[in-house]
């Protein structure tokens, strides 16, 4: 069985965002740019079925600028098999909707025919949570979204998700979409031999017009502001005041 | 415009979280609620009841007993030939189902939405909330989901709506619901609570957490939340975790004890009302957001403040 894993550029989640004087978006100038943690989350999840033997190749891709080559590179160095880079324009902002970035993943998984695809639950950056479950509905197949636990039995995956009360698990037919949560596994870090051999691993170059999507965006981003700032407050001395501000609070 | 809003249930009782969707609905347009579930009645009800309700569709099916996404979004695919909108909750289950009627409908959802500013011009939050992009969609329907903690809740009692059955394809036959752990408590729910008490990874472990978090709480009738540091330490189940990637809350009080107070953490809670933190580093970033804080360490502090309220 082939394993899809898409993973995005983003944001490295140890910045502090902010939003361009102008308004027209975040300052993603010179700022770090890593693997989105989810995808981490993601790949790790595809190398482990394939040590135990449940999956024969791990192919990862990426939907981005040139500069996404980075992310498949680290891809490939945790143990991914092969990549493939849909590159996009540079410009900033340009990035490619959930919508599209679904149907260009529906359109690579026709090719490859995969028996599972894992992607991350959200990206940190545009926070959409969208993606894995859109490529679901295009291809008509099973989803598995927030994986708490995944396991491959035979023609089927049971997934244990994180669902608001606690945890719900379902049987999904293959080929399946799963997306991660935060404590499906522990990413391993690239060893440097791995990182170095990674670099002869083959990477392929397309463009969404390969796989013949429209990635035309069907929202307008009309600004980006600041969110209202929050001022710091007081600092009580000791517990006997801390007692009284909540009993003023009324809620005691 | 004539709207559809998914109800979020259990099969036996309609969850809060349905209520605030309703409002943000009823700045579009008319507003129709789809219960889709089996031996639903009595959540059918209860959604006539909510006030600016216009009618109420149910879709009574085995196949739609455990909200699975595969058999609910063709349904409410199908139901969207007649609206122009459609519109779930920001929980697990709505965006479960959500982006998948979104991909069958061809059109680009907008998560997460803060407030309603046009026809088709929303705010939502990016980067964790540290930045607010003001979107207009250029479908032709909306696929929406809400964050609840930015509407206020519809009147849950008032209207009168009338209900009608509907049918949709049924098990798509991918996916079957195998189990679920979900805990009981007699506690208030996270999302919907007015006081929350937050534990972070100074907590130790769960018997600590439990020990120093739980008294307080149970003074305050308060809900219980936690960092991701303290979630995968196992001090407290997944569903327990606060921030970018758990639940976003906003109550009337939020208590952080022992919490650093990361971009991710604060992402989940900084529009609560009233912030109190504990914490023993008076450098702690929680410091910056707290409205009153308490420089201490949480093992006297916390025993002392439980003991004199
Ligand atoms: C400040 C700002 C300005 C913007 N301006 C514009 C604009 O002007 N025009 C415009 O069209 N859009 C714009 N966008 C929208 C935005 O770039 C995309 O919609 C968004 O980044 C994709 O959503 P997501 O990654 O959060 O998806 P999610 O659904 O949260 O992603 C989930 C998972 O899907 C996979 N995935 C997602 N994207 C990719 C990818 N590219 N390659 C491989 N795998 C992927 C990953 O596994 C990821 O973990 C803007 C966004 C921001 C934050
Ligand atoms: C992709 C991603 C998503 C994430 N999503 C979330 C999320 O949704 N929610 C979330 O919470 N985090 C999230 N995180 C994690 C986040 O970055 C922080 O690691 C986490 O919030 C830290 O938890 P903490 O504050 O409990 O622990 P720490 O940062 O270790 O803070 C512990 C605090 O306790 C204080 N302390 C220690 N002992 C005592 C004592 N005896 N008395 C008083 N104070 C004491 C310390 O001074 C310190 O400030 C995410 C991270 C990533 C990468």
């Amino acid at each position: 069985m082939k394993i899809l894993v898409p993973v995005k550029r983003v944001i490295d989640y140890n910045v502090k965002p902010r939003v361009k004087a102008d308004g027209s978006g975040v300052d993603l100038a010179n700022v770090k740019m890593s693997m989105n943690p989810f995808d981490e989350i993601a790949v790790e999840e595809a190398i482990r079925l394939k040590e135990k033997g449940k999956a024969s190749e791990i192919v990862a891709v990426s939907i981005g600028p040139a500069k996404a080559q980075e992310t498949l590179r680290t891809a490939l160095a945790m143990g991914a098999d092969r990549a493939i880079l849909v590159q996009t324009p540079d410009e900033v902002g340009a990035e490619v909707e959930p919508l599209a970035v679904a149907k260009i993943l529906k359109a690579i998984a026709d090719e490859e025919q995969p028996g599972l695809i894992i992607l991350g639950k959200q990206s940190i950056s545009d926070d959409s949570n969208q993606t894995g479950q859109m490529l679901a509905a295009l291809m008509g197949r099973p989803q598995g979204t927030f994986a708490n636990t995944v396991e491959v039995e035979g023609d089927h995956v049971i997934v244990k998700r994180e669902v608001d009360g606690g945890l719900q698990t379902v049987k999904l037919a293959l080929p399946a979409i799963v997306t991660t949560d935060l404590r499906l596994n522990e990413p391993r870090y690239a060893s440097l031999p791995n990182i170095m051999k990674a670099k002869q691993k083959p990477l392929a170059t397309k463009t969404p017009a390969d796989y013949g999507v429209d990635i035309t965006p069907r929202l307008t981003t009309l600004k980006v502001s600041e969110p209202p700032v929050r001022q710091a407050g007081i600092k009580v001395a000791d517990v006997a005041e801390l007692v009284e501000k909540v009993k003023a609070l009324g809620i005691a | 415009m004539k709207t559809l809003v998914l109800v979020e249930h259990d099969n036996a009782k309609l969850s809060d979280a349905t209520l605030p969707v309703v409002t943000a609905a009823g700045k579009l347009g008319e507003v129709h609620l789809l219960v889709a579930g089996h031996n639903c009645g009595a959540v059918a009800e209860a959604a006539a009841k909510i006030a600016g309700v216009a009618k109420v569709l149910v879709a009574d099916d085995a196949a739609y007993a455990h909200g699975l996404a595969e058999n609910v979004a063709p349904l409410v695919a199908q139901l969207m030939g007649d609206y122009d909108a459609f519109l779930a909750p920001a929980t697990t289950s709505g965006k479960n189902i959500a982006p998948r009627v979104a991909a069958q409908l061809d059109v680009m959802q907008i998560s997460e939405i803060l407030s309603v500013e046009g026809p088709k011009t929303f705010t939502r939050p990016i980067y964790a909330g540290n930045a607010i992009a003001t979107v207009e969609s250029s479908d032709p329907k909306l696929v929406i989901t809400v964050r609840g903690t930015a509407f206020e809740k519809a009147a849950a009692e008032g209207g009168s709506a009338p209900i009608e059955a509907v049918t949709g394809p049924g098990d798509a036959g991918t996916s079957s619901f195998v189990g679920s752990e979900i805990a009981k408590s007699e506690r208030p729910e996270l999302t919907s609570a007015k006081v929350i008490v937050s534990g972070g990874r100074a907590l130790k472990d769960a018997e600590t957490f439990a020990a120093v978090i739980t008294p307080l709480a149970d003074k305050l009738g308060a809900a219980i939340g936690a960092s991701r540091a303290a979630v995968d330490a196992g001090y407290v189940p997944n569903d327990y975790q606060v921030g970018q990637t758990g639940k976003i809350v906003a109550p009337e009080v939020y208590f952080a004890i022992g919490i650093s107070g990361a971009i991710q953490h604060l992402a989940g809670m900084k529009d609560s009302k009233v912030i109190i933190a504990i914490n023993k580093d008076e450098d702690a970033p929680i410091f910056q957001v707290a409205d009153i804080g308490l420089v201490a360490d949480l093992y006297q502090a916390v025993p002392e403040l439980t003991a004199a309220l």
